[in-house]
């Protein structure tokens, strides 16, 4: 650890963050969804919630006891839990939803090297992990007793959306994802205690408009985009997973070319994709490319030119 | 001497081409979807690894030496075309299952390989034993990984259902991606056990066999240590024009001490 740390002279900045502060944050900020996914989809969403939570802390609770260092109390392994458990479908049998929970945290972030070294969102990943896995339970969406297509797949097949529901959330769909106004007012509370900034949201989501505006199909056509914009999981992948601190860039101007490139896998994943979803796969690929993007937008040292080459 | 019975432990667990020597990776990973396609591939590779080898070891004062690679991939090409014909044959749907990785066994990596690193370096019998003990590694990792991929992407094993009523496969362990997770998996747990001996003191093996540890001078092309322990062997004091012997040469005693490295032979006289 110590040959880690840079020892350098003062002044220092002090930061009161802290990775559990920031991890709790997100977690009140993540309760809104949480609540309206119980309340929309009853009490099974929180047996679905709890068991991925369980899962997630209990692993990483087994990992630490193995590897003597216990990391549990930092609460990230509860944030991916909870990420995880949002976006799964409300009819998942529990156990895939723990099995999910064990993938995460495992292999995706401990047997990199824990919270900091893992190379793509832990929740993503197994959100992914399944999908592959149990293609008909992970897209089976019910709501109100009643089964069918999510609004996306149905704005796809060229059908006529309720975008009224799909903004207060009354609608199908995974159990965080479906009511834009609890998620923006989760992200309000993480931008106003600056645990987000709008530039990788921003980016993102402005980039992902004009793409579905052009080649939608449907030019800008204000019921669509809003449709676009509220369905599916853009909102709860913009503002809480693709600004996970450990995989998103590092560098100001890393952060708006990632936010162009999801906006744009999105865009390509939705509209001319075989499926209608395509914001967790958009995430990982652009998880993937961080280190790449951070060597490109290095910026340069003062007293250094352009390319490194001292002044 | 039993030179036979090393060169099979050597193949089998000690350089075991696919957890040791992560060597052919595109069948291990392509085919390994089930355990019968896992054991159909390693058994079909290890015939084509033994006769060639053998025949190999049989011609190596035959090949020049500059046109080697061109002569071993003949003599391989010439026994895969006769494998596949007889499994087109006799054994028409393991032929159907593996498919196009029948005649890519032409440029797999461990046969190659052995070829360059063993056969063309040693004496015709050991040779063969060494195709067989690198073919049964190869066929027992991928007939593992196949029964791992086969029991939680499908549910069964050589065919048999095996899991309970209320499983449901998961897919991802059939498709490429799981053929990377259980390969990564059973490399780890084999490290774990080396790391372990290891620090218990027991003996384990480094890669290397019957090797003077002297790569400076070292005739012999087929040494696997030369690859292996490039980085250790390199540092071995080199001796400069200018300095004259005994007093500056650092203690090539402590160096050797490094290696804890077990000549098999030796042991059993």
């Amino acid at each position: 650890m110590s040959q880690r740390m840079k020892v350098s002279s003062n002044p220092h900045i002090r930061s009161k963050a802290t990775t559990n502060g920031i991890m709790l944050a997100v977690v009140v900020a993540l309760m809104p969804a949480t609540g309206f996914g119980i309340y929309n989809f009853g009490m099974r969403a929180l047996a679905v919630i709890l068991v991925t939570v369980a899962s997630t802390v209990l692993t990483e609770f087994l990992f630490g006891l193995y590897k003597k260092k216990t990391t549990v109390s930092d609460l990230s392994a509860v944030v991916t839990g909870l990420l995880l458990a949002l976006n799964l479908p409300v009819t998942i049998p529990l156990w895939m939803a723990a099995l999910g929970g064990v993938f995460a945290i495992l292999v995706v972030k401990m047997l990199f090297g824990g919270l900091g070294q893992n190379f793509m969102n832990p929740a993503l990943a197994a959100r992914c992990f399944l999908l592959i896995s149990f293609p008909t339970a992970m897209t089976a969406f019910t709501c109100d007793a009643y089964t069918g297509a999510t609004p996306l797949a149905a704005l796809k097949a060229g059908e006529q959306v309720n975008v009224l529901n799909m903004i207060t959330g009354h609608t199908g769909g995974t159990i965080g994802e479906t009511s834009v106004i609890a998620l923006v007012a989760g992200a309000c509370f993480l931008l106003a205690m600056g645990v987000i900034d709008l530039r990788i949201p921003g980016s993102y989501i402005v980039t992902f408009l004009l793409f579905a505006g052009i080649f939608g199909g449907r030019g800008f056509d204000p019921a669509y985009l809003s449709a676009q914009l509220a369905g599916g999981g853009l909102m709860l992948g913009a503002f809480f997973m693709a600004t996970d601190y450990v995989t998103r860039p590092i560098t100001v101007r890393g952060q708006y070319v990632f936010g162009i490139f999801l906006g744009l896998m999105t865009g390509i994943f939705r509209i001319f994709g075989p499926g209608a979803e395509g914001v967790s796969y958009a995430i990982i690929l652009g998880n993937l490319l961080v280190p790449l993007i951070e060597r490109v937008t290095k910026p340069t040292a003062f007293g250094y030119e352009r390319g490194g080459k001292r002044a | 001497m039993n030179k036979a019975g090393e060169r099979l432990y050597n193949g089998l667990v000690k350089e075991n081409p696919t957890f040791v020597l992560m060597l052919g990776m595109c069948p291990t990973l392509a085919v390994t979807t089930s355990a019968m396609n896992g054991l159909g591939m390693g058994l079909t590779t290890m015939v084509v690894l033994a006769l060639s080898n053998l025949f190999i070891s049989l011609l190596r004062r035959v090949i020049p030496d500059r046109v080697r690679i061109p002569a071993f991939i003949v003599v391989i090409a010439s026994f895969v075309t006769v494998v596949q014909l007889l499994l087109e044959a006799y054994l028409p749907a393991l032929n159907k299952s593996l498919g196009v990785y029948i005649p890519l066994i032409v440029v797999n990596c461990i046969i190659l390989g052995r070829a360059e690193s063993y056969a063309y370096s040693n004496p015709p019998i050991p040779s063969l034993f060494d195709g067989i003990g690198m073919g049964l590694g190869f066929s027992f990792a991928l007939t593992c990984i196949g029964a791992f991929r086969e029991l939680l992407g499908a549910g069964k094993l050589f065919g048999a259902a095996l899991m309970p009523e209320g499983f449901e496969p998961i897919r991802i362990f059939g498709q490429a991606p799981g053929a990377f997770f259980v390969l990564a998996m059973l490399v780890a747990v084999q490290n774990a056990i080396k790391n372990r001996r290891k620090k218990a003191g027991k003996p384990y093996e480094k890669i290397g066999s019957g090797c003077s540890e002297d790569c400076m001078n070292c005739s012999d092309r087929g040494c696997t240590r030369r690859f292996y322990d490039a980085g250790a062997a390199e540092k071995k004091p080199v001796r400069q024009p200018g300095s004259t012997a005994q007093g500056k040469r650092p203690k090539p005693a402590q160096k050797q001490a490094e290696f804890e490295y077990i000549d098999l032979d030796k042991e059993e006289k």
